[in-house]
């Protein structure tokens, strides 16, 4: 412990120099490249994660900007956005053009990891700076981590490890393991089947289905006949959707089982409804209801938008703020000195508790573990979850000692 | 426990309940795709979304006029099924003398309309509609615990489908229409306004993706992207049954669903797949489909 | 030469034609080489790629009369081998990597021809289509296409050992010159006596059957050939963007490049350069502008007006107008 917050501390004080020394070198006044700051947003604007970050976080990064008065230090700041579609080849097309044609300084949002990692090896190449808030890989800052990108919002690892830990405290230590056959599923179960087992839990069988899928009744089935007591579900978005409305259907949590999601999102839920999900138990990165910060933020959102925000929205307010406020105080926009000097400052606010960036790009912050209410319980349309505890920045994520990524010490 | 391949007995005859109600399902979807074709000779690529259409209407029906599933049932095809003849009138005849590849491509840019318009308006995120009260709840077969709701849509799938291969097979109306897809000039020569036929069978077909979409409803969250991966799997199901052929594509459908829900079982990653070795199979061996005549 | 006395006025014509021929070529073999100095070149390199795809798909479409609901499953078999081999051998240079991307597409084309050319129209569309969907199945499971993550960080290397391809003006000349070979092989299949034979068989089957041609082994070529430069295109766009994803191998990207030739003008040599230019730009446009969202609705549209009124496409009408006003 003693030698961790050591380490921590020499790297802070060979950062504060090098911020130190760079504005030394760029003296007092401003130095913004081409006297805009620009910002480009990249997400998927009509497909799959729409819903989740699409044109709500686009809104946001713009709540964002305005708050910020719309400029930096006197110099203006410009945001422009493109869907990519969920496509590695458009996206990252469209950041190489933001580079090589729009002088972009910040690239947000990312949504579908095969984009975001795409976009990361571009913006390595091009020495820029990225802030991904939508995608879930854990990988993004492991083994794909960059000097030039910083994941906001959630990983899976917090997700997987805060759910499954909590659920087998619980007493739900026999698992069956619903998997999404591609890289992403089946990374999430491994992640779940090391907690499971570490924490005395066992995995006690499972089923790999074809991504996407529509009808999920045969597998439920399955999950039914192997008496386990939780069904984990490693998959995302539409196919967790079907999974859950289809296992309410067949009596699954009737027969004394019960589902664990993994990647669940607000606006899952309340597609869904309350009758399919209630008492489902998840973890997320921030609630609009969370507390009296957060409910004043959501409801400026909820104005705009008429939608509560998802975390992954919130998160692209956060990092905008966090980024428009570092470059005030470095006076510049160069994206290394940027990057450091993001890491310098504690990441506090609505959004994030104790928050602070790691030098493998991830900003770790508070994870909450919550419990989808009962349609009784809720109080209105958006009155989804209840917070039942707080996982600790430093425990939620993965730790560093465990890292691959390569700008991490090991 | 008898056990059938590794498998208790109790579990695979559960299996093969489900897949029977996913067969039912992709028989209706299939049956609507082999009546288009078999009169208008066109690959209805813009299934898929009026089925979703259905659906949504069934849920904007709910939502905004109270109008009930039962309603829904009976109203929504007919609804969407005239904006199939709307769509027939407009659009699909002026490429009726046309290669029928042209058919195709139009009916898949209807789709991306439909679908792209839809997600503008309602997200992807899709909303669940409430299963109706009559049929919630389940019972226990013995081998499985099985949902009221499933059991009817098996029912209902079935009931129709067997309506539609009567009225076709069996009466006069179906007879004309058979007439018209075998020689349609000579049909317009004893005074059927073959024309009429036409715009009628589309819609028809239509409302059948409709009712689909309807019965959906209830079973899966109600999203605009919710038919285009459906859609190429029942393609699938009428190639193999032989296109234009309404028994061949009824009977391929609830074999599919079997097929498929055993993989399920045998080979989960497989199961989006097997229907195509299926199809690659009979196509290699049986060039018109199992129920198709040679060209 | 002696000879030039002798030429009938039909020749001559033939041959003026062909002079007026060489001579766009060589108009447009300039502008490409100078357009990379007015237009951004990672953009011109993926039309270029797209464009390439789209002729090889309109080989077999516009002059073999087969329309393949499938050849994605080539774009994406080049790519994914392609980058593979890059990413795994640093040592190996991209050129040889492409080419293995295409000989995979190559292999794979025969393997698909041999089960599909027997099946004529629809048949034939669905067979593709099938053989495609069992590919993305393979992509998805196979344990080296990094799934759902794609295949990322693919080195473009140095040409021969020699040319560095990070640059883009290097990159862009490199991918210029694949697409130029890539379209003379097409060019010179379509005006041989082969493509000669190719069409009569699209015109009427039967008729050239009892000419004694052997009609499955003439679309066997074809299909082959189609799935070679379409694996070439799918190469030559995974060294470009450094990368191979899933997208390619979606049975979305085979209705695309059907939109693309179709738009551009099925049967003609340039419309599918026109229509993959169109669309590569609209959807690079759109997805930047305000209109964003509605990409799929305007290419739906696209489709549809297409489909009612300008079946020639814009190449094909841009012809019919030539050849009502100059003749």
């Amino acid at each position: 412990m003693t030698f961790n917050s050591m380490t921590f501390n020499k790297k802070t004080l060979a950062s504060s120099i090098a911020l130190a020394a760079t504005l030394m070198a760029t003296g007092a006044q401003a130095q913004m490249s081409d006297n805009e700051v620009r910002i480009g947003y990249l997400a998927d604007l009509s497909g799959t994660y729409r819903d989740l970050a699409g044109p709500g976080g686009l809104e946001a990064l713009k709540m964002a900007v305005e708050d910020f008065g719309g400029e930096v230090n006197g110099v203006p700041i410009d945001v422009f956005s493109a869907d990519d579609r969920n496509s590695a080849d458009v996206g990252a097309t469209t950041v190489r053009s933001w580079f090589d044609q729009e002088n972009v300084d910040l690239v947000a949002g990312m949504v579908a990891s095969s984009v975001t990692i795409a976009v990361t090896n571009v913006l390595e190449e091009n020495n820029g700076l990225g802030i991904v808030s939508g995608s879930a890989a854990s990988s993004i800052t492991n083994e794909h981590c960059t000097p030039n990108h910083i994941h906001w919002v959630y990983d899976t690892y917090p997700l997987a490890n805060g759910t499954a830990k909590a659920v087998v405290e619980q007493g739900g230590d026999t698992w069956f393991m619903l998997t999404a056959d591609y890289a992403f599923g089946h990374a999430l179960e491994a992640d779940v089947t090391k907690v499971v087992e570490e924490n005395g839990g066992e995995v006690v069988g499972g089923v790999r289905h074809p991504f996407p899928t529509s009808d999920f009744s045969s597998y439920i089935l399955q999950a039914q006949g192997s008496g386990a007591d939780i069904v984990g579900l490693a998959n995302a978005g539409s196919d967790t959707v079907n999974a859950i409305t289809t296992a309410s259907q067949f009596g699954l949590t009737q027969s004394g089982q019960q589902l664990a999601g993994l990647l669940i999102f607000l606006n899952d839920v309340h597609a869904m409804g309350l009758e399919d999900t209630q008492n489902l138990l998840l973890t997320t990165g921030w609630y609009w209801n969370m507390d009296d910060q957060a409910r004043a933020w959501s409801d400026r959102y909820f104005d705009r938008v008429g939608k509560r925000p998802t975390m992954v929205q919130a998160g692209v307010y956060s990092s905008t703020m966090h980024y428009l406020e570092t470059v005030a105080e470095a006076g510049t926009d160069d994206p290394e000195t940027i990057r450091a000097a993001m890491a310098e400052r504690p990441v506090e606010d609505f959004f994030s508790r104790n928050g602070h960036i790691r030098e493998d790009g991830r900003m770790v912050h508070d994870m909450y573990l919550a419990r989808v209410k009962t349609p009784e319980e809720s109080q209105g349309e958006w009155d989804l979850y209840e917070i039942l505890a707080t996982i600790p920045a430093e425990e939620a994520y993965r730790p560093l000692s465990e890292s691959q990524c390569d700008l991490v010490n090991n | 426990m008898t056990m059938i391949f590794g498998v208790p007995l109790m579990v695979f005859m559960g299996q093969l309940m489900l897949g029977l109600i996913n067969g039912a399902f992709y028989a209706l979807l299939s049956l609507g795709l082999a009546v288009i074709f078999g009169l208008l000779k066109i690959v209805n690529f813009a299934h898929g979304a009026q089925y979703m259409l259905g659906a949504f209407a069934a849920l904007l029906g709910l939502q905004y006029l109270g109008i009930n599933y039962w309603v829904a049932l009976l109203l929504v095809p007919l609804v969407v099924g005239g904006l199939g003849m709307v769509i027939e009138r407009l659009i699909l005849r002026r490429i009726a003398h046309l290669d029928h590849l042209y058919g195709l491509l139009l009916t898949f840019g209807l789709a991306l309309i439909f679908e792209g318009s839809l997600i503008n308006f309602f997200g992807v995120s899709g909303s669940s509609y409430p299963t109706p009260a009559l049929l919630e709840g389940g019972m226990n077969l013995g081998f499985m615990f099985l949902p009221t709701y499933r059991a009817w849509v098996l029912v209902a799938a079935l009931v129709v489908c067997l309506g539609t291969w009567f009225v076709i097979e069996r009466t006069r109306l179906g007879a004309y229409l058979r007439a018209g897809t075998e020689n349609p000039a000579l049909m317009q020569a004893f005074g059927v306004n073959v024309p009429l036929l036409i715009t009628l069978t589309y819609g028809f077909g239509v409302a059948l993706a409709a009712f689909a979409g309807v019965l959906a409803a209830p079973l899966y969250p109600v999203s605009p992207t919710m038919g285009s991966s459906l859609l190429i799997v029942v393609f699938a199901v009428v190639v193999i049954g032989g296109m234009g052929s309404i028994l061949g594509a009824i009977l391929t459908g609830l074999a599919m669903g079997l097929i498929e829900g055993l993989t399920k079982v045998y080979y989960p990653e497989a199961a989006n797949t097997v229907i195509f070795l299926v199809m690659i199979l009979v196509l290699l061996l049986r060039p018109a489909g199992l129920f198709g005549k040679e060209a | 030469m002696a000879t030039t006395q002798q030429l009938t006025p039909a020749m001559q014509r033939q041959r003026s034609a062909r002079l007026r021929r060489n001579t766009l070529y060589l108009v447009l073999i300039v502008l490409g080489l100078l357009a990379p100095l007015a237009i951004y070149p990672v953009f011109l390199m993926k039309v270029l790629c797209f464009a390439l795809f789209a002729c090889a798909f309109n080989l077999l479409l516009g002059y073999a009369g087969l329309l393949s609901f499938g050849h994605a499953a080539f774009l994406a078999t080049g790519g994914y081998f392609t980058g593979i081999m890059l990413a795994s051998y640093p040592g190996l240079t991209p050129e040889v990597g492409i080419l293995i991307g295409t000989l995979a597409a190559v292999v794979l084309g025969t393997f698909f021809g041999v089960l599909a050319i027997r099946r004529q129209g629809i048949y034939f569309a669905m067979v593709t289509l099938a053989l495609a969907q069992m590919v993305f199945f393979f992509f998805v499971q196979a344990p080296f296409t990094g799934g759902e993550d794609g295949l990322h960080g693919v080195p473009r290397g140095e040409l021969f050992g020699l040319i560095s391809l990070s640059d883009n003006l290097n990159m862009y000349y490199f991918v210029f010159a694949v697409f130029v070979i890539g379209f003379a092989i097409i060019q010179r299949a379509v005006h041989s006596p082969y493509g000669q034979v190719l069409k009569a068989i699209r015109e009427n089957e039967p008729r050239a059957v009892s000419l004694g041609y052997n009609v499955d082994a003439y679309k066997l070529v074809a299909f082959v050939l189609s799935a070679g430069l379409a694996g070439l295109a799918g190469s030559t766009k995974t060294v470009v963007f450094q990368l191979a994803s899933l997208t390619d191998a979606h049975w979305h990207m085979s209705g695309e490049v059907i939109l693309m030739t179709l738009l551009g003008g099925v049967g003609t040599l340039f419309g599918p350069v026109v229509g993959a230019g169109l669309v590569v730009s609209l959807q690079t446009q759109l997805a930047q502008s305000p209109l964003g969202n509605w990409v799929s609705v305007i290419l739906g549209l696209i489709f549809v007006v297409c489909v009612l009124s300008f079946r020639s496409g814009i190449v094909g009408e841009i012809q019919k107008m030539v050849r009502k006003n100059f003749k």
